[in-house]
Parts: C-alpha cells; sequence; structure tokens
C-alpha cells in the first residue's frame, strides 16, 4: 500500500517533468549515437518526394539478378523471368539485368519466378517475393533480389547455425524492444481504467507517420503558405528531431482521447464493453483516416533509410536498428525509473494496483488515468517511429497489434513490467520460430503463446490471481 | 447527375448480396453479443473458416462442392472450440483479444506461400460454385427487372436461395431464444454468476452460443464466396467484423430482426452516399478531390471512416441501437 | 447444538489464502439441518470469502466441505444447485433486462427445454414451462413481488431486488439456502418484510445460513450464530451466548478501531 502526498502544484511538476522527460531521454541518447548516424548518412540515396517535371511514360522497375558468390566475386544471370503485376513481365539479358516499364508512378508488385532460376541457386530471403515497390516521378525503381547458392528449402534445413540463431534472438530482442514500449502503455491503460484499448495499435502508426511528417515537411508543413521556408519550417527536420516531435504528438493525441472521448464516457457511466467498443470504432476511424490522407503506399524516412547492416561478432545489424534499440533500452529504463521511483510512477502503479484504495489515500486518480494516456501514447509513437525504419505505412500499428496482445497478456494485463516481459519473449519466440516454420507465418506464434498463456497462466507471469465473486 | 442511377443503384442495395451477407453474419453476432453478451471481435475468423471450409473441399480434397457444404460447418464449429477453450471461463475481454487475433491469423495463414497448394495463396479460390448455379432456374447471365430492383440472373438465384436462408436462421434463432435455453444465455448475458449460482453451466451455454453463431458467421461466409465465385483471403479483413458489429448495434443487440434492419440501414447509407459522392459534376469533383483529396480510392476508404464514428458514437451514445428506448440503457447503466 | 441435530454442511481444515494472507482459516465449521445460521464478523473477517468457498464460487487451497456428508470441495456453483444448495449475494445480481417473472423461471432446475436440441422442438418443453410459469408466479405472490410480473428487474427498488433474489433462489426448491447480506442496503422499514420470508423457509424444514452485520436481525431470527475473525471462528452458540461473549465483543471493538477509514466489502 502507498501512501501519496502532495500538492496540486507538486503534481503538475512531476507530470511535466516526466512528459518532457521521455523525449528528452530519446534525444540525448540520439544525440550521443549520432555520429554513427551521420556516417551513414553520407552514403544514403536521399530522394526528394516529387520532383516536378518527371517525364512519367519513361518510368520502370529494372535491377540485375546476380549471385554473390563466396569469394566475393558476382556473377549475373541470365533467362530469369521478372514480372511486375499489372505491368508486364521480362527476362534478365546476359549481363542479368531487366527492365520492365510501367504505365504511372504508383505501388507495384515484383515477382521473380524461382522456377527460372539455375538449378542450385534461391531467394535469399523468399518471403520478399513477390516484393512490394513504389515507383515515383523521379524515374526508374531499382529493385534487388538478393540471392543465394543453394535451394531456400534447402538452405532453411542446413541454416539451423548457431550464427544464425543469434542472429534471430538479436532480431527478436529488437522486435521485443520496440514491441515492449507500445505494450507498456496498453497495460497501463487496462491496469488504471480496465479498458483494452484496441486503438493502441493506431498510436504505435500515428508516431511512425508523424515522425515521416516532421522528417519531410518540418513543423509547418501542416499550413501550405508557410511551406516554402527553410528547415525546420517548411523543409523537414532529422529524424532525430521529427522523432522527438513524434512522440510529443503522440502524448497530445493519448492526452485528447482520454480528455475528449473516454474520459467524458466514464463519467457518464458508459460499460466498460461499450468502452471497449468504442476504442475499436476509434481505431477503424484513425486507420481509414490515415489512409485517407497518407494514401495506402508505404515510405520510407528521408534519413538513414538507405543502410546497409554492418557486421559484428558476425552478426548483421544496420547502425540506425542499432541505436534505436540503444535508445529503446535508455527509454525503458527511464520508464522503469519513473515507475518506481518518481512520485508519478508510484501513483500509477497504485491506482493499477487497486483503484479504489489509490483513491483513498489521496491520489487524484483522473490525474493519473491522464498521464497513464499521455505516457503510454507517447512510447507507443516512439516505438512506431522505430517500427517505421522498415517502411511506414498507414496499418503499421494494426499490423503489430497482436503481437502486443499477446506480449501484454504474456506478461499480465495492467502490468508494466510485466509487459516489458511479454513482449520480450514474444519478440525472440516470434524471430526463433522461423528455424522451423516459414517466416511468412511466423506471426501465427503470437496467437499460439496469447493461447497458451491463457490456459496455462490467465494472470500473465507477473500478474495476480484475482478473486472470483 | 444522375439520380435515377443513384437511386437504383440505392435501392436495390437496400436488398442486395451485400446486405444477406452482412445481416446473416450479424444474425450471428447477435447470438454472441446480443443475447450471451460475448465479445467476439472475430466474426469475419468464422466467415473466413466456412468459405475455406468449402474451398479447400473443393479445390485440395477435389471433393463434391455439397461435401464442402457440410464442410464449412465443420470449419466454422472446430473454430468455434478452439477460441472458446481457453477464453470462456476468463473475463469477457480475453475472447476478443483471442478472436480478433485469431480472425487475422487465418487471413495470414490462408494468403501464405506454404498454404497455396491448400488454399490457393493470395490469389484463392475459384471454380468451385458452379454447382450451385446449375441449380438457377433464373438465366445466369440475363437482367431481371422487378419494380425498382434490377439484378443479374445470378445475383437473384443467389438472393432468393441467401434471402431464405437468412429468413429461416432468423426465425430458428428467435425461436432458440424464447425457449429455456435461450432464457439460460440471456441470464448469462445480465449477470454470469447469478446463471451459475441457479445451476446454470455458463461454460457450456457459452460454448454453444459461440459455436451457433459461429456456424451462422460461417454460413453468412459461405453465402460471400458463392456470391463472388471466389474464395480470396483478403476479403477477410478484420474491418468487415467491425462493420458487422456496427450493423448490430444500428439494429440494436438482442433484438430478433435487429441485422436486417441494421444491415440494410447500413448499405442504403454507404451505396447511396458513394454513389452520389461518385456521380458528382465533374467541376465539383475536381474542387473536392483538391480540397479535401476526394479521390476514387479515398471514396472508398470514407465507407470504413463512417464505421469507425458509427460505431465509436453507437457505443457512447446508443449502445441500445437507434430504435432502443432510453428505459433500456437506463437499465444498462444502473 | 445438540447431537441429535443433523449436519447440513460440514467444513473441515478449509483454508483460502490471497496473496500471502490467510483470507479463510477455519479448523472445522458445522450448521445444523433445518435450522438458520448466522455467520458474524468485523469487516475483513472472512465471512464472504467462506460463503464463496461453501457455495463453489472460489476453491479453497486446502481443507474439505461435505454436504449431507457428501464431499463437494472444489465442485462448481451449478452442480451445487442441482444438490440443493443455493445463494443469493451481497449486492442483488438480478437479471436487469429480463422481467421479474422470467428471473424467477430461470430458477426452475432440470429444465428440458435447457438442452439445446430439445429447445428446437417447442412442443417438448411447452408443458414443462406451464408448469414452471405456474410455481413462479405462486412465488411471486408469496413474496408479495406479483405485480413486478412482466416488469423488468432492473427497475426494481433495492428491498424488491432481495425479495426476486429469494424467491428466484427458492424456484430451485433449495435444502440449503445461503444469503450473503440480505438485509444489506434495504431500507430499514422494509427490513421487517424480508424477515418473515426467511422464517418461513425455516418452517418448511430449510437449512438456512446467512451473513449479517445487523445483530438486531441476528438475534431476531438466528438459532446459532457463528463469529469470524481474522478468517477464523472465534466464538459458537446461541444468539443470546455471543451476546456475552467477550472474545466477540474484543474482535468487533479491536477492529473497528484500526479499520475505519477502510471500505471493506462495501461499495
Amino acid at each position: 500500500m502507498l501512501r501519496i502526498r502532495g500538492s496540486a502544484r507538486g503534481w503538475r511538476r512531476a507530470t511535466a517533468l516526466t512528459f518532457l522527460a521521455c523525449p528528452a531521454a530519446v534525444g540525448a541518447a540520439l544525440m550521443l549515437a549520432s555520429p554513427v548516424s551521420a556516417a551513414a548518412d553520407g552514403s544514403d540515396t536521399t530522394t526528394s518526394t516529387v520532383a516536378d517535371g518527371a517525364d512519367a511514360a519513361g518510368l520502370g522497375v529494372v535491377g540485375t539478378i546476380e549471385i554473390v558468390k563466396a569469394d566475393g566475386s558476382k556473377s549475373p544471370i541470365a533467362g530469369v523471368v521478372i514480372s511486375v503485376v499489372g505491368a508486364g513481365e521480362a527476362t534478365t539479358a546476359e549481363d542479368g539485368s531487366f527492365r520492365i516499364p510501367v504505365p504511372a508512378p504508383g505501388d507495384y508488385e515484383v515477382e521473380l519466378d524461382v522456377a527460372t532460376l539455375p538449378d542450385g541457386v534461391g531467394l535469399k530471403a523468399p518471403d520478399r517475393n513477390p516484393l512490394a515497390t513504389t515507383v515515383s516521378q523521379d524515374g526508374d525503381k531499382r529493385v534487388i533480389f538478393p540471392l543465394i547458392e543453394g535451394d531456400t528449402v534447402v538452405t532453411t534445413e542446413s541454416s539451423v547455425s548457431a550464427r544464425r540463431f543469434f542472429q534471430l534472438t538479436l532480431e527478436g530482442l529488437k522486435l521485443g524492444l520496440y514491441l515492449a514500449m507500445a505494450a507498456i502503455g496498453l497495460s497501463l491503460i487496462f491496469g488504471t481504467t480496465g479498458l483494452v484499448n484496441f486503438a493502441h495499435a493506431e498510436l504505435v502508426s500515428f508516431g511512425a507517420l508523424m515522425t515521416y511528417f516532421f522528417n519531410f515537411y518540418g513543423l509547418a508543413g501542416v499550413i501550405g503558405f508557410l511551406a516554402p521556408l527553410p528547415g525546420p519550417f517548411g523543409d523537414g527536420v532529422n529524424f532525430i528531431f521529427a522523432t522527438i516531435l513524434g512522440m510529443l504528438s503522440g502524448g497530445v493525441l493519448g492526452w485528447a482521447m482520454n480528455r475528449w472521448v473516454f474520459r467524458p464516457a466514464r463519467h457518464s457511466g458508459v460499460s466498460l464493453l461499450a468502452q471497449m467498443l468504442m476504442t475499436i470504432g476509434g481505431s477503424i476511424l484513425l486507420r481509414y483516416v490515415f489512409v485517407y490522407l497518407f494514401t495506402g503506399k508505404f515510405r520510407t524516412y528521408r534519413d538513414y533509410s538507405a543502410q546497409r547492416a554492418s557486421t559484428f561478432l558476425g552478426l548483421e545489424l544496420t547502425q540506425k536498428d542499432m541505436v534505436a534499440m540503444s535508445v529503446s533500452v535508455v527509454v525503458l529504463l527511464v520508464v522503469g525509473w519513473v515507475l518506481l521511483r518518481t512520485r508519478t510512477g508510484r501513483a500509477m502503479r497504485a491506482v493499477s494496483d487497486n483503484k479504489d484504495l489509490a483513491e483513498a489515500s489521496g491520489i487524484d486518480v483522473e490525474r493519473v488515468i491522464s498521464q497513464v494516456w499521455i505516457f503510454g501514447a507517447a512510447l507507443a509513437a516512439l516505438s512506431g517511429a522505430f517500427f517505421g525504419f522498415e517502411q511506414v505505412k498507414w496499418d503499421l500499428g494494426f499490423r503489430i497489434l497482436l503481437l502486443v496482445f499477446a506480449a501484454v497478456t504474456l506478461g499480465g494485463l495492467g502490468t508494466a513490467f510485466g509487459a516489458l516481459v511479454g513482449a520480450l519473449i514474444v519478440g525472440v519466440a516470434i524471430n526463433l520460430s522461423t528455424l522451423v516454420i516459414d517466416s511468412e507465418l511466423k506471426n501465427m506464434v503470437a496467437l499460439l503463446v496469447l493461447v497458451v498463456a491463457l490456459m496455462v497462466r490467465p494472470q500473465g507471469i507477473l500478474g495476480r490471481r484475482e478473486r472470483i465473486g | 447527375m444522375d439520380w435515377g442511377f443513384i437511386l437504383e443503384r440505392t435501392l436495390s442495395a437496400m436488398i442486395g448480396p451485400e446486405v444477406v451477407v452482412y445481416a446473416l453474419a450479424a444474425v450471428g453476432l447477435n447470438v454472441h453479443f446480443g443475447y450471451t453478451g460475448l465479445m467476439n471481435f472475430g466474426q469475419v475468423g468464422f466467415m473466413a473458416a466456412g468459405a475455406y471450409g468449402m474451398g479447400i473441399t473443393v479445390f485440395w480434397f477435389g471433393w463434391s462442392f455439397w461435401v464442402g457444404l457440410l464442410f464449412t460447418f465443420v470449419y466454422g464449429a472446430v473454430l468455434a472450440l478452439i477460441l472458446g477453450l481457453p477464453t470462456l471461463r476468463l473475463r469477457a475481454d480475453y475472447l476478443s483479444l483471442v478472436t480478433i487475433a485469431a480472425s487475422e491469423t487465418i487471413r495470414i495463414v490462408a494468403r501464405s506461400r506454404v498454404m497455396k497448394p491448400v488454399t490457393g495463396g493470395a490469389e484463392g479460390i475459384d471454380a468451385f460454385a458452379k454447382p450451385f448455379y446449375d441449380l438457377s432456374p433464373f438465366e445466369l447471365g440475363d437482367f431481371y427487372r422487378l419494380g425498382p430492383f434490377k439484378f443479374l440472373g445470378r445475383d437473384v438465384w443467389m438472393l432468393v436461395v441467401g434471402w431464405i436462408v437468412l429468413v429461416a436462421v432468423t426465425l430458428l434463432v428467435s425461436q432458440l431464444m424464447k425457449s429455456p435455453w435461450g432464457r439460460a444465455l440471456r441470464a448469462i448475458r445480465e449477470d454470469e454468476d447469478a446463471a451459475r449460482a441457479l445451476g446454470k453451466n455458463a461454460y457450456s451455454y457459452k460454448m454453444q452460443s459461440l459455436m451457433l453463431g459461429g456456424l451462422i458467421g460461417a454460413l453468412a461466409g459461405l453465402l460471400q464466396v458463392i456470391q463472388k465465385a471466389s474464395v480470396q483471403a483478403d476479403t477477410f479483413n478484420p474491418v468487415i467484423t467491425f462493420t458487422i458489429w456496427a450493423i448490430l448495434i444500428i439494429g440494436g443487440p438482442g433484438r430478433v430482426w435487429s441485422p436486417i434492419v441494421g444491415s440494410m440501414i447500413y448499405w442504403t447509407i454507404i451505396v447511396f452516399v458513394e454513389n452520389t459522392l461518385r456521380q458528382l459534376p465533374a467541376g465539383t469533383r475536381t474542387n473536392l478531390e483538391s480540397w479535401i483529396n476526394l479521390s476514387d480510392f479515398n471514396i472508398g476508404m470514407l465507407r470504413f471512416i463512417l464505421v469507425g464514428l458509427g460505431l465509436l458514437l453507437l457505443a457512447r451514445y446508443r449502445p441500445q441501437g437507434i430504435f432502443g428506448s432510453r428505459e433500456e440503457m437506463a437499465l444498462d447503466r444502473r | 447444538m445438540t447431537a441429535a441435530d443433523a449436519v447440513a454442511i460440514r467444513a473441515t481444515g478449509v483454508v483460502k489464502t490471497f496473496g500471502g494472507l490467510k483470507a479463510v482459516d477455519v479448523e472445522r465449521i458445522v450448521i445444523p439441518k433445518g435450522r438458520i445460521t448466522a455467520l458474524i464478523g468485523p469487516n475483513g473477517a472472512g465471512k464472504t470469502t467462506f460463503f464463496n468457498l461453501l457455495s463453489g464460487f472460489d476453491k479453497v487451497d486446502s481443507g474439505t466441505i461435505e454436504l449431507d456428508g457428501e464431499d463437494i470441495t472444489g465442485m462448481p456453483p451449478h452442480r451445487l444447485a442441482a444438490k440443493g444448495m443455493v445463494r443469493t449475494f451481497q449486492l442483488t445480481k438480478v437479471l436487469s433486462k429480463m422481467s421479474t417473472l422470467e428471473n424467477l423461471k430461470l430458477g426452475a432446475l432440470g429444465q428440458r427445454g435447457e438442452n439445446f436440441f430439445v429447445a428446437l422442438f417447442r412442443g417438448l418443453w411447452a408443458d414443462q414451462e406451464a408448469a414452471i410459469e405456474r410455481r413462479a408466479d405462486a412465488l411471486l405472490e408469496r413474496f408479495n413481488l406479483g405485480h413486478m410480473r412482466d416488469e423488468f428487474a432492473g427497475t426494481m427498488s433495492g428491498g424488491q431486488r432481495k425479495l426476486l433474489e429469494l424467491a428466484r433462489a427458492m424456484m430451485t426448491d433449495p435444502q440449503v439456502i445461503m444469503l450473503d447480506e440480505p438485509m444489506a442496503g434495504v431500507n430499514p422499514a422494509l427490513a421487517q418484510s424480508l424477515l418473515e420470508p426467511i422464517k418461513s423457509l425455516r418452517d418448511e424444514g430449510r437449512t438456512v445460513v446467512f451473513v449479517e452485520h445487523n445483530m438486531d436481525v441476528v438475534r431476531e431470527i438466528a438459532d446459532r450464530v457463528i463469529v469470524m475473525s481474522e478468517g477464523r471462528v472465534i466464538a459458537e452458540g446461541t444468539p443470546e451466548e455471543i451476546r456475552t461473549n467477550r472474545a466477540v465483543v474484543d474482535a468487533y471493538l479491536g477492529t473497528h478501531r484500526g479499520t475505519e477509514s477502510d471500505g471493506g466489502g462495501a461499495q
């Protein structure tokens, strides 16, 4: 039981500090890491979004099909059939190159006909065939189908090596860390209000989209006539600042959702089940507003998008992921510190633990709920910004919602630290599962984790058994 | 603007194939939520189970359409069991987590390359519905006109069968809910502990309800793929589930005819709005497109924005449906 | 209790802990048949938890519970109801959006139409349903609820809800009826109208167990009183014996001093 006293002013200060501390921590961590990132920036093939006057008629998808031998030499492969859905197909020439004209800029699916590959050669990433790509107005779009010697199926079996195991574990930890930031908010909102927030996925997407937005359009992009101004107003801001701004926007959206939607609903006695339906409605509303404004295409951030993975102890990881993982660890440590050591965090846990008791001991429950929404949404936004490294898309959050649910349930619905533990387990389990199952099916593991967790320990790893009746 | 065309489309949509499919799926959801209080957020998963029960039987096993009909129900029942076993002893929200997760997983697995020999992958399965259309007394390719309605012969046949099934299932559910069995379900919706204390095995009843509603959902999925003559994983998108929820809440959960009424209202609104926007004079269209980005694609997205907004507002202000009485709402909030 | 009294419920060595705290730790409780037994004790004494254990809503950590000599430990509530043991709740659980009559009809046990396949054919259960309705109507009259027959149960007052729960429990024709704070939240003026029906249950030969705070009520209707404090039984006897029991007085005064602001089970 916690006994928490404090003046209204103290409360406000604590809230403001918490709210500011997190983006600040991200910023600081990213700055420390930025020389690394900046070095990578040099090799970045930055493209501007819209180039006027490009000749749309001359657009196409191009590439070279070649295999990199073990000694590093490359040998092109002729006669491989590549097709672009809705545009046409081509066969690679002697030098392995191909070009397929496309009618207009837009999203296309490029497929390599595996049957036309020579024997003993397979795709390195079979799950990236067909490959979704976006042709912009700037000109030809180059696509890459990395090949390896040995058939794909054979490769999968023979590659259960220690190296692959550790590589997958590393990627699992990456996924787990990003998931954890999304999961903590979901768990805390559940803990304090009893509400499963299905719109949490959209808070994740929102973070990615806002980061993308600030990255390209800066602070004033919203207001048309300010757009010609130089950065940071008209032009985009660096990804690091864009992330911080994205996080702040996420916090604001979280605050607004609580303040204008869910708080009034709680106060007028809308049942929890009806509130759950409201979060579903909100989720769909936001998701399709995103697609309305952002279109269905996927995009990449302006900075650090073309990084190659670097090798470290035999494990591959891009520098941006390295930095983002470190930032996630720092942020999660800050979150842990806030929850354990600050008055605000302790109040959050106390309300999660027992609302009536917390209220009776003088905690302003509504204020704590508001803080939890801000805090949780900002974390979800940061997680979205990092998930956006692969691609920024309108339904980015919804695609990971299942994983977040599995993580939160496994860890114990309502417990922040449970969400963290659950997320790491789910992340690693999903990636390791690709050792035995097709990577396209790996998210199935999340459902499996969810169901098994409910059957074996429904209260979750860190949850407590509830009283019935 | 061609108001005659818009009116014709809208009127036809009031009784069209989509109304039947969504209403039937909503009847299943009504059994779950309206009568038993189960939060099933994966009704589209049951539709997919029904559709693939048919599709896989014909495509992979190479058996006949009529055997597929049987498997539609087998798949639906098995899915209900799998979803119910771990969740129905727990708090209501766990079912919602598992059902939404399962429905999305079914879609992903069905469209995967690994499953392509079984499910047809992303391209899906077609050429299975011929035995159904062979029975049609209507010329499949001809247009038929009845009063203000105009449909292709194949749709007329589907509509005749569909409406008969829909009304029959609705009447069946209505009868069941008036029986002591239905009374036990409603009691569980109102207060599970009270029902248990009075000797009702709540877990068993909830499982029966999940199965009945799931089977009805599977039947709806079957009707949908027969109408489209193809089984495609991506048509079983989670947003369909919530369209069905919106339909159920428009009509009012726990009322016999609400799925049909809700479905008709929903499709009338959607078809009217979309056709009106698409039929706008060219100048207005261009202006709207530059002002609010109203492209053809975005007109298509509007329906989901409306579903989301509708669900949010209905759940907040009218959980008893647009015809529900204030008294009933007061009982809910007690 | 005299040796001649038959035993309805016997609980032996029943322990239940929540988060390391022993909510119930009862060595032996015996509830006599055909009597009204009151379970009293200060807030947090474990009465409601014990009630939940007896009625199958919660599982014991260890120990056994017997009903009429049969081991019923861990038996789910719906099977206990079939064995003639039924309970009500401290916070009444009326089925708000069902009519009062439907609330009662639900209570009848062994309804053929509760089987899904039988329910499909009205003819198979219509007769039984009519008989159940007659019984329900009779009980509604007995409990003065006749005028509410076709109203939503959610529109009832607190006292009516308590009566409804009692009448609904009676539909199962129970041998043991367990009432969790039957007077809680009832207008004191109406309390008397609840006491008579409870006494009449005993006169029909049924066993009644109830949890209560109000000592006046306990003195008026209970044949036996069991006092719990901190999960244990601290005294047993007739109401008169309990009133003068030193340990009981201490327990009440002692805890009252400590838990003034604690909401306890109230909500």
